[in-house]
């Protein structure tokens, strides 16, 4: 569904992703892991156009989308809960969740609506608070909230757990499993949390300084031992 | 053993307030004198055989005792004497008032400055008497504007309808109504302005470029093709979106402080082009004579209708009377401001309006959700700019004279103070601002070039209470289970913090 093929991207003079390559197919969850400065960020950004790769191509569903702009990308079908979770905080929850919308088709709204507060009921109940007054769990769930709104059909989460108590996160695992199994959404995840994105995950990525290093299903990279060393004991070795 | 040393530092160490209080007040007598001197001490008159100089002196010594006795009683202030204070600006109040100064400015700046003072003093003691912390005071207020944000549910109508029967009160004199159409005039360039920089939050501070386009298209259109005020109205709007769309492209790719200086630049370009394109828009001497407004094409404002012209009076079968024109100008401005606040609260509510607000509170999660910021900036740049078209035409109608002069950067600056003031994005607020800024220094006229001081003192004032702006409650437009006065909400999220 989304096929990144050598994607070289670069902050001026700086090389932030190296050639990468990463396939996500229809209905997987796909996580992305790896350390602070990997480019995990930068490659969910490039996808979206912003910055947009240098060389390389990426694809979503047959069609070419590197270098298209930002906003052509999204309306494919696309959704991204950015990193910081960036709702805006004067408007109210259910403003936020207009603006989601704001791409899609008018008619499907009230499902939109439904099925975003199914998932997240917390956020119906605060749906005339201001975004900005939620506490950092609800404000992580207005995000991805907002980002169905469109009716996507690939979701790519950015650090869906930053910031967050355990409890938290797991619920909010939970749910996106949920969106993925019941409503279909192919999901593309860059996570810091690498044991509970890998359990959650089909297949992941560890990325390394801009380049790919590793790849094969959340399974066996639990089990893998340089990410056993590098990502889930704390750097205890 | 610290209540000790604190009280031995109190009799030792400190002077006595009395001591510091004099210290000060003397030395800024002293600064004041070595200001005054040469500024207010000597002047050149016109003489027999050229120019001569003046002293005065007298002038010069009532400065520095005004200096020295506002920093004598500010200091005291300072030091927490300040029930004596106010009761010294109380009694100087009326002394100042009557007393015969050399110049009328003098007396205002003594006047003003017990006023101040006194104002300092009186917040002071109250501060002292409550016990409530700075944050706690500064949320009061805000619960106070809140208030009045949600007093405008009833209030808006309520001034709406004011404004609308005040040209017909028995006290609207030519003065008043003058006041009413330049205070409307700015209230609808702040609704105009509102749209870019408190909806889609870019921060133009070149508007008064498209204000001098609606003016010189009508003034110009007018003048070369004699084209009447109610056909060249929608056009000078047009242009000055036009205007908008063409000075939109080169700015998009810039945001915040680059953004605004660049729009700055725009702003004196159109005034320079106007000042040296000599041939056709007349350069510095402007261009006069423009037409006034007919009723619309079916009645002029005139005494004796030339030709086969109908006056005003005779169609509606009343006394001839200058003023009809000065109301129909007045109603005229109030309809187009209304036009403008309708909509904006109108398009609010829609995809556009939505837009700008996400583009204003976080510009990249804008983008991610597919909103296509080019359009959307344009779209804001080129819709304003039409409402500041409009006002233009209006402005050039009712001066009958425009020139360069009336599209410095200054016009610009108080456009923007009172969208700033009034809090960015509030409807309400550019209102209240435009009354302050606007209708303070126009009442103040009589006190010439020091009437100023009236707009600065009030532009301080808002600074200090209400930093974010007059009312800075951005009301949300949609409720999902029950209307929240802004009150109620401000209450639970101070609540919450």
């Amino acid at each position: 569904m989304l096929k990144i093929t050598d994607v070289h991207t670069y902050y001026g003079a700086i090389e932030a992703l190296k050639g990468v390559d990463i396939d996500v197919h229809q209905g997987e969850i796909v996580t992305l892991i790896g350390a602070n400065g990997a480019g995990k960020t930068t490659l969910l950004m490039t996808v979206c156009g912003r910055p947009p790769a240098r060389f390389g191509h990426i694809w979503f569903d047959g069609v070419e989308i590197t270098r298209r702009p930002t906003f052509e990308i999204i309306r494919l079908g696309i959704a991204q809960s950015p990193e910081g979770r960036r709702i805006f905080p004067r408007m109210t929850v259910f403003e936020n969740l207009q603006l989601g919308a704001l791409t899609a088709d008018k008619s499907g709204f009230a499902d939109s609506l439904e099925r975003v507060y199914t998932l997240f009921p917390i956020l119906k109940q605060r749906a005339d608070q201001r975004g900005g007054t939620l506490s950092g769990g609800e404000q992580q769930m207005l995000s991805i909230g907002r980002a169905l709104m469109s009716r996507p059909r690939l979701l790519l989460l950015d650090e869906p757990s930053l910031g967050l108590a355990p409890m938290i996160v797991k619920q909010i695992f939970r749910v996106v499993e949920e969106i993925n199994r019941d409503s279909g959404v192919t999901i593309f995840m860059v996570e810091q949390n690498a044991h509970l994105s890998l359990k959650l995950a089909h297949r992941g990525y560890v990325m390394v300084n801009g380049r790919i290093e590793l790849t094969g299903t959340g399974a066996e990279l639990l089990a893998n031992e340089e990410v056993r060393a590098a990502y889930l004991e704390g750097g205890r070795h | 053993m610290s209540a000790q040393v604190s009280a031995s530092r109190g009799s030792v160490s400190a002077p006595p307030i009395m001591a510091i209080a004099l210290h000060d007040g003397f030395l800024g007598g002293a600064v004041a004198l070595l200001f005054t001197l040469p500024l207010v001490g000597f002047r050149t008159v016109e003489a027999l055989g050229g120019l001569s100089i003046e002293t005065r002196l007298i002038e010069v010594a009532v400065s520095v005792v005004l200096v020295a006795l506002g920093r004598f009683a500010l200091s005291l202030n300072r030091q927490g004497l300040s029930l004596p204070v106010l009761a010294g600006a109380l009694i100087g109040l009326p002394v100042s008032a009557l007393l015969p100064f050399p110049t009328m400015a003098l007396q205002l700046i003594s006047v003003v400055g017990c006023v101040v003072i006194g104002i300092m003093a009186g917040l002071r003691l109250y501060a002292q008497r409550s016990h409530l912390t700075q944050t706690e005071r500064t949320q009061r207020w805000d619960r106070f504007a809140a208030h009045i944000q949600d007093a405008t549910f009833w209030l808006g109508p309520v001034a709406i309808g004011f404004a609308i029967l005040l040209p017909l009160m028995p006290f609207a004199d030519r003065r008043l109504l003058d006041i009413g159409i330049l205070i409307l005039t700015y209230i609808m360039l702040g609704w105009g302005l509102n749209i870019i920089v408190g909806l889609a939050g870019l921060l133009d501070l070149g508007y008064v470029a498209f204000y001098a386009v609606g003016a010189y298209s009508y003034a110009l259109l007018a003048f070369y093709f004699d084209m009447s005020f109610w056909l060249c109205l929608p056009l000078a709007g047009l242009l000055s979106a036009v205007a908008g769309l063409l000075l939109g492209f080169p700015v998009l790719r810039l945001r915040g402080d680059y953004f605004a200086i660049v729009t700055l630049g725009f702003g004196e370009i159109i005034r320079v082009i106007l000042l040296n394109w000599y041939q056709f828009t007349g350069g510095p001497d402007g261009i006069s004579g423009i037409p006034r407004p007919s009723f619309f094409g079916l009645a002029e404002f005139t005494r004796r209708p030339r030709g086969d012209e109908v006056a005003f009076h005779h169609m509606f079968d009343l006394d001839f009377s200058t003023l009809h024109r000065m109301i129909f100008l007045y109603y005229l401005i109030l309809v187009l401001a209304l036009v403008v606040n309708f909509f904006t609260i109108r398009i609010r509510r829609m995809p556009l309006g939505r837009a700008w607000e996400a583009l204003r509170e976080d510009d990249i999660a804008c983008a991610s959700l597919g909103i296509n910021r080019v359009s959307i900036k344009l779209a804001a740049f080129s819709i304003s700019a039409m409402w500041g078209g409009f006002a233009g035409a209006f402005f050039a109608t009712r001066q009958g004279f425009i020139s360069p002069e009336s599209f410095t950067f200054l016009e610009s600056a108080i456009i923007l103070s009172i969208v700033v003031l009034g809090g960015m994005g509030s409807q309400v607020g550019v209102v209240v601002a435009a009354l302050v800024l606007i209708g303070l220094p126009e009442w103040f006229r009589e006190l010439e070039q020091y009437r100023m001081l009236a707009f600065g003192a009030g532009m301080v004032l808002i600074m200090l209470w209400r930093p974010r702006g007059l009312l800075a409650h951005r009301d949300p437009t949609i409720f999902l289970h029950k209307r929240k006065s802004a009150h109620q909400q401000l209450v639970e999220a101070q609540a919450r913090q």
